[in-house]
């Protein structure tokens, strides 16, 4: 019974499913997008710039951080971004920016660390061909990341895996406020406490739907990486 | 678009940009305070009855964060909500004392039941007293759930454990879920277990739960929800003329009116105001 419930709402979803699962690909894409654009940079940087200060241990931070509990995420930024708070001023607590602000906090050690491996394994005669061939700095990054792509790839991916199933810390920050902070997640954990099986279950086959889209689509770009299809362009 | 690392990366900044400039203007489209309460009033649909009225009326929109009554309390403390609507008086009362919060008002009551199994073990049902009730669970060493969240409900059981000069924590019959009053009505159902509980979470919940009432109608079990602004000396940023602008409705006849008029699915009512 649930279940049929919970296909009809997946198949007809209301205004409020709608924007649950519209708010979930906003604040996770958005985080992601985030730490993808800085996690690269960061990493290729930390990749190319033989002395970097302390890259061994900003590298060792970067894998610890890829397994923070997301709680702890949570209660850090929100004790940040309280009115009490060192960050209070700047009205951020129980706002969809404040979702986004914790799962980049997520993705960036997780973009970073596994771009890093990825640029670092590149074949070492590409980074002194294209030296050879005259490359400023900033035409020799792009080249490595370039080379390095499928890799940074799996890592965004990995990070977009993680947020869209993070509760614990949009739960503390966002507040799972109905309407405006909810997301998949957060309601799941919600309809499930009141005994509404229906939205939970109909909310668990989109998040899942859209897992195995994503998985689909990286597993695609890897294989077509591997084929070295996309070393045509 | 993965054809060149460059424009993806120009891209997905481009993105996230775009982003956070489309998720701003929710954050402020009209006027919205933010309310601290209590997962009783929100997992018994409350909530979603009264604040559509409200923001009708007013154009106010009242954002629910749900937590625990401690935990609300606090929240309100740190100036993160701007009004908090609560069910432990002992404790807003203290906090109001403290200056943390303005214009605290009794708002509406119900009350407290304790549920069980029909088979009842312990013979709850025949209990002339809350505490006697208490006293037979412990006596008989049946499973009692507890929130053990510091929740309003939480507060209320642990008094009454004190007046019955017992002490369960850490006994092997007394688990603490930690969790929302809905979860833990839902654990109780599956163990077979007692529980404390609000009236309207229970309504709310009936119909999914192997639980019945075994005792209610005992003075101890009074449950009064109160409703406060935080002070704004403590925390400017707080909106507090929309705050108070909630409390007051809530406490005006329409709004006590409406808060009457609130029946649950079976046609119960489960709050009856009494504003001062």
């Amino acid at each position: 019974m649930a279940f049929r419930q919970a296909a009809m709402l997946v198949i007809s979803p209301g205004r409020e499913l709608l924007g649950i699962i519209g708010l979930s690909l906003l604040v996770s894409g958005t985080a992601v997008c985030l730490a993808s654009a800085l996690g690269v940079g960061f990493a290729s940087v930390l990749a190319l710039s033989r002395r970097f200060p302390l890259r061994g241990a900003i590298m060792n931070i970067m894998n610890t951080f890829m397994g923070l509990p997301p709680v702890v995420v949570g209660l850090a930024l929100y004790l940040l971004l309280s009115n009490s708070g060192p960050l209070g001023f700047l009205q951020l607590l129980y706002t969809p920016k404040a979702m986004i602000l914790a799962q980049f906090v997520i993705a960036f050690p997780i973009v970073t660390a596994i771009s890093h491996s990825a640029i670092v394994s590149i074949d070492p005669s590409i980074s002194s061909a294209a030296k050879t061939l005259g490359a400023t700095a900033v035409q020799h990054t792009w080249t490595l990341i370039r080379e390095a792509r499928f890799g940074i790839f799996s890592g965004i991916m990995a990070a977009l895996g993680r947020v869209m199933a993070e509760v614990g810390a949009i739960l503390i920050v966002g507040g799972n406020i109905k309407g405006f902070t909810r997301v998949m997640t957060t309601a799941i954990a919600l309809e499930t406490s009141q005994g509404d099986f229906e939205l939970a279950i109909a909310l668990g086959i989109v998040l899942i739907t859209i897992s195995l889209a994503v998985n689909s689509a990286l597993f695609m770009i890897q294989k077509k990486g591997r084929r070295g299809f996309f070393y045509k362009s | 678009m993965f054809s060149s690392g460059k424009n993806f990366f120009l891209k997905a900044a481009l993105f996230s940009i775009l982003m956070m400039v489309f998720v701003s203007p929710a954050a402020f489209a009209a006027k919205s305070i933010i309310c601290a309460s209590t997962t009783s009033t929100q997992n018994s649909g409350f909530f979603d009855y009264i604040l559509p009225i409200f923001e009708k009326k007013t154009g106010i929109a009242v954002k629910v964060v749900a937590v625990g009554t401690g935990a609300a309390i606090e929240i309100g403390k740190r100036g993160d909500a701007d009004v908090v609507l609560c069910h432990a008086k002992g404790l807003e009362m203290i906090a109001l004392k403290e200056g943390f919060f303005v214009n605290r008002h009794d708002l509406m009551y119900n009350d407290f039941v304790i549920v069980g199994p029909a088979k009842d073990p312990a013979g709850v049902a025949s209990s002339k007293t809350a505490v006697e009730a208490f006293r037979k669970i412990s006596s008989a060493r049946r499973t009692f759930i507890s929130r053990g969240d510091r929740s309003g409900t939480n507060i209320k059981e642990n008094a009454i454990w004190g007046m019955a000069e017992l002490n369960p924590k850490g006994r092997p019959w007394y688990l603490e879920s930690g969790q929302g009053m809905g979860k833990t009505l839902m654990a109780a159902s599956e163990k077979g277990a007692y529980t404390l509980t609000d009236r309207s979470t229970y309504y709310n919940l009936k119909d999914r739960l192997g639980l019945k009432i075994l005792f209610q109608g005992d003075k101890t079990l009074f449950n009064q929800y109160g409703v406060m602004a935080v002070n704004p000396a403590k925390h400017p940023n707080v909106k507090f003329s929309d705050a108070m602008a909630f409390v007051n409705w809530l406490i005006s006849s329409e709004g006590q009116k409406f808060i009457a008029e609130y029946k649950d699915k079976h046609g119960n009512q489960l709050f009856f105001p009494d504003a001062d």
